[in-house]
């Protein structure tokens, strides 16, 4: 395949006329095996390449100071209580004797259609900032910062998490990116209330 | 009658800039390409919107879906000083080439007298010993886990001169959690990371498509 191809005409020729004559070679090589080969290591490294870096999610966790014991601002505030089986409860506002808890899920009718209502007028100004933004072709960095502001209002609801001895990592990751998707920026880690947990154990839908 | 020659047109085409594209990609690729190491335990993350990537200077803490806990640091150096550091402290001794084998892991878990034997282990040796490994203890008693990050962090303050170290290219922290993990053993390692005054960390999850609401 790869040998160098001569010119049998005209080494032919060359013999009748009696000279001596080099051969003339052609400069032509087949490159139809080095092709396959370069294709074949750049289909190789085409694919193992797009496993590439692994995504993640910031998060950060208040600074653990106990002469700074801050003061949770419970009054617009949203609790999700998780627990084993995928369960997800929640309540609204400060934690009374009369609280009651509701059953959701983590499918969109759930959690993120509860998350949205409940705090509709943030959504709603960061949907119109981003329209306007697009319109005005607003530089990205300035979209970002006033989303934080309007994220950041008083209005805007806020959420505190907390898991029980059963819940599993998936559903704090999933609780935290439906938090993303609905635009809230206030929302903190915290743990079980012994009431609360005595509420989950109590739990009657 | 006038014939009707075709031309004559040579079978052959000239490959010269093709191949010259192809060998130019294969070259950008093969340069480009880091192979991933074998990692000793299987996580499978959960998955989120967030297209942040995981920076590159990382101390990363994997915990499987048992509540076991792995660590890893990168770096050849880094390693080596925080593994005499942790030698001294509990009071294992690593001759210097078992800490450059070390130096050459990846991710590992288990006590630090474990670990003295698992250095000079082959690979298969290693992945029966990680079945049976009860993973970096980490409770309050024994916190290893807690020691590895601070002779690790230390390390890298060591390497970047003390400097304040920029927030963007500091050493980050990231947490890799199966997504069957009990968020306990989770909240665990998050506890044993603000004890070292470490708040930020960053959750490996992999990427769900944003519903965009």
């Amino acid at each position: 395949m790869a040998q160098i191809q001569s010119n049998e005409q005209d080494s032919g020729k060359g013999g009748k006329h009696g000279k001596v004559r080099a051969k003339k070679q052609s400069t032509h090589i087949d490159m139809t095996p080095m092709v396959d080969l370069a294709f074949l290591l750049l289909t190789f490294f085409m694919l193992t390449t797009t496993f590439g870096k692994p995504k993640t999610m910031e998060i950060n966790m208040p600074v653990k100071d106990p002469t700074n014991q801050a003061k949770n601002e419970v009054n617009n505030a949203l609790t999700f209580l998780l627990s084993g089986d995928d369960k997800v409860y929640w309540y609204y506002g400060e934690l009374k004797p009369e609280t009651k808890l509701t059953l959701t899920d983590y499918s969109p009718q759930g959690l993120r259609k509860l998350l949205l209502d409940r705090n509709k007028q943030a959504v709603d100004e960061i949907k119109t900032l981003r329209e306007n933004a697009l319109k005005n072709k607003m530089a990205d960095t300035t979209l970002k910062r006033m989303e934080v502001d309007i994220k950041g209002k008083k209005y805007a609801l806020m959420v505190l998490v907390k898991t029980d001895d059963k819940a599993k990592y998936k559903n704090v990751i999933n609780v935290l990116d439906e938090l993303n998707i609905c635009l809230i920026g206030k929302y903190a880690l915290v743990d079980l209330d012994m009431r609360e947990y005595d509420l989950i154990k109590n739990f009657q839908p | 009658m006038p014939k009707v020659k075709m031309p004559k047109n040579s079978p052959s085409l000239d490959m010269t800039p093709m191949v010259d594209l192809a060998f130019l990609l294969v070259t950008f690729f093969m340069l480009t390409t880091q192979f991933r190491p074998d990692e000793p335990v299987v996580v499978d993350s959960p998955s989120s919107i967030s297209e942040k990537i995981l920076p590159d200077k990382v101390m990363l803490v994997t915990i499987d879906s048992l509540g076991r806990v792995f660590f890893n640091l990168e770096g050849k150096e880094l390693r080596k000083e925080m593994l005499g550091q942790m030698g001294a402290k509990y009071g294992v001794t690593f001759d210097e080439k078992e800490t450059n084998r070390f130096a050459l892991m990846t991710t590992f878990g288990m006590t630090v007298q474990q670990l003295k034997q698992y250095i000079p282990m082959d690979e298969m040796e290693r992945k029966d010993f990680m079945k049976k490994s009860q993973g970096i203890p980490y409770d309050s008693l024994n916190n290893q886990l807690g020691d590895w990050i601070r002779f690790g962090r230390l390390a890298e303050a060591e390497k970047s001169g003390g400097a304040p170290v920029d927030k963007t290219k500091g050493l980050r922290f990231a947490i890799k959690g199966d997504a069957n993990a009990n968020y306990t053993a989770i909240k665990r390692v998050i506890e044993v990371f603000q004890e070292m005054k470490v708040n930020r960390f960053n959750l490996v999850t992999t990427l769900e498509q944003n519903p965009n609401i």
